[in-house]
């Protein structure tokens, strides 16, 4: 039995860290010391992680467009974070002379303290969750909505026209997709029956056999699922929705008058969204810290939500070397047109699948009307686009 | 009262007060914002979960940038030369003062007829919800219905120049 205490102490290894460090400190100051230890945890460990995931961007896009990536900087080049932070740090802050200084400072500020509050109701591990709110869902949210603020002061506040061009539309296209995003986190509480993410997780933490009980193993979490993951792409502004930095049209959109360190910092918001929203998700239909098979549960269950969490980074980074950037005006389609009323009627199967009880009767219903509802919408959608050479309305 | 109340109130007020003194309209909105933010954390010092985090997601997340892209789209956020005060002041004034009269007495009528509980309600949003599907579905089916209708109304207004070139 001594395996299994030891994993049962690797499991609950950053308490036990934390227990030691605070035992250091008088017992009245124990408890804030404790809490202060979590936050110091969060705020070092995702930048960390940012620093990795830089690198290993840079090298997996690079295999994918058949180059080499940074290989100069250490072994393979894995200190390259290292040397864009010190020229980050020593670069000229260039603040544009007619733009708005106050906004201007706080605009990268408020983004990334927004960014990392998300963080706070997370369960990244058994009981490892900084604030287990009752609303923690509502919470994370409201937090997420915060940062379309942020984006909108830097567009405005540099007072370039890119700038303020990349940031309506990033706006736009955040509060399109916040409304998926939301509805497609609906259908999760509708069945976990709380919005309390621990209790999410809880919920899917059961097995059949050896199978995994998470909500993606199911007609309307798989559908659930994928409106998901499309909806945090847009909401994060990565490729292929990243019209609003897109390049070739608008330099780099919102934080075109950034440079040096704030740079970093909106750089830093951006990637830190990107983890949060991959941990709710992970949270939400991948099971959380569970394990995907049962007889693997020893294992500790903070390396299942990161493992999680790289893995939906990776596929971000897959998509950012597959997939072409997509036009304003489909963006705007895609959103309303298709994958909001998809999410509406995943709503209505998922009220289905809860009152139609146990057995096969329900996979069956439930995923027909899915698959249909898929196939009959894409396919009106595409005779509806009359596909031909393209007329433009203001640029003949 | 502790002073954490005090320090909120204060953010708040701030807030409101910029929102309303500031010559750039753009910076009057975010003064708003700030405002808004300070009401939500006074929700959230209250206990109140569900009406805080409602309040930030609505409130700055939706009504907050509803505003700054309303300024953006319409006159532009540069400050007017005449300056940015209505003539007519005086009146707002007045109207501002009624409301806020009425708003005292209600409260001030409120206090005297539901005496202070000892302890404090605990609504979780398990209730919230039993309520709002509940006692509360009417209300609730008729802010849907009337939000559904805006929604289409808007669409309409912004289909009609769609449709000019075919005459």
């Amino acid at each position: 039995m001594v395996s299994t205490s030891f994993f049962t102490a690797l499991d609950r290894i950053f308490f036990l860290l934390r227990d030691w460090l605070v035992g250091f400190l008088p017992v009245a100051l124990r408890p804030a010391a404790g809490v202060l230890l979590g936050v110091i945890a969060i705020v070092a460990v995702f930048p960390g992680f940012f620093a990795l995931t830089t690198v290993f961007e840079r090298k997996g896009l690079g295999r994918m467009q058949n180059r080499l990536g940074p290989n100069r900087v250490g072994p393979f080049g894995f200190f390259q974070p290292v040397a864009d932070g010190i020229k980050a740090l020593t670069k000229e802050d260039v603040v544009p002379y007619r733009s708005d200084r106050i906004v201007h400072f706080l605009a990268p500020l408020v983004l990334v303290v927004t960014v990392f509050l998300g963080f706070a109701v997370l369960p990244m591990g058994r009981n490892m969750v900084l604030a287990d709110m009752d609303a923690g869902l509502l919470f994370f949210f409201a937090m997420g909505a915060a940062t379309e603020l942020s984006i909108f002061m830097a567009g405005w506040s540099s007072h370039n026209k890119y700038s303020l061009l990349g940031a309506m539309r990033g706006i736009a296209q955040m509060i399109s997709y916040e409304v998926v995003l939301l509805l497609s986190a609906v259908s999760v509480v509708m069945i976990g029956g709380s919005l309390s993410l621990s209790k999410i997780v809880e919920a899917q933490n059961s097995y059949s056999g050896v199978f995994p009980h998470w909500y993606i193993f199911t007609p309307w979490g798989f559908a659930g699922f994928v409106v998901f993951a499309i909806a945090a792409t847009a909401e994060t502004n990565r490729s292929p929705f990243d019209l609003p930095e897109g390049e070739s049209e608008l330099v780099a959109g919102y934080h075109t008058e950034y440079s040096g360190f704030k740079f970093a910092l909106f750089f830093l918001g951006e990637y830190l969204a990107m983890f949060s929203i991959s941990g709710l998700g992970t949270t939400l239909f991948l099971g959380g810290w569970s394990a995907p098979l049962s007889f693997f549960d020893f294992v500790p269950s903070w390396i299942w939500f990161f493992g999680k969490v790289m893995l939906s980074i990776f596929v971000f980074i897959w998509m950012r070397g597959t997939l072409p950037r997509l036009r304003q005006d489909q963006l705007m389609n895609f959103a309303w047109k298709f994958v909001l009323p998809f999410t509406l009627l995943n709503l209505f199967v998922t009220a289905l699948w809860r009152f139609l009880g146990e057995g096969w009767l329900r996979w069956a219903v439930c995923s027909a009307i899915l698959v249909a509802a898929w196939a009959l919408m894409g396919r009106v959608g595409m005779r509806r686009k009359h596909f031909g050479p393209r007329s433009y309305r203001y640029a003949e | 009262m502790s002073p954490i109340f005090y320090i909120l109130a204060a953010v708040t007020l701030g807030g409101g007060l910029a929102a309303v003194l500031l010559r750039q309209l753009v910076h009057a909105a975010l003064a708003a914002t700030v405002a808004f933010a300070g009401l939500a954390l006074l929700y959230l010092q209250l206990d109140a979960q569900f009406v805080g985090f409602a309040q930030v997601l609505v409130y700055i997340g939706a009504v907050a940038i509803l505003i700054v892209f309303a300024i953006l789209l319409t006159r532009g956020s540069e400050v007017p030369k005449d300056g940015v005060f209505s003539r007519t002041w005086a009146v707002g004034l007045v109207v501002a003062a009624a409301v806020f009269a009425v708003l005292g007495w209600a409260v001030l009528a409120s206090l005297r007829a539901l005496p202070l509980a000892e302890a404090a309600p605990a609504a979780t949003v398990h209730e919230i919800g039993v309520a709002l599907v509940g006692r509360y579905v009417l209300p609730l089916e008729i802010v849907g219905l009337l939000l559904t209708a805006a929604t289409v109304g808007a669409v309409i207004v912004a289909l009609h120049e769609k449709e000019r070139p075919k005459q």
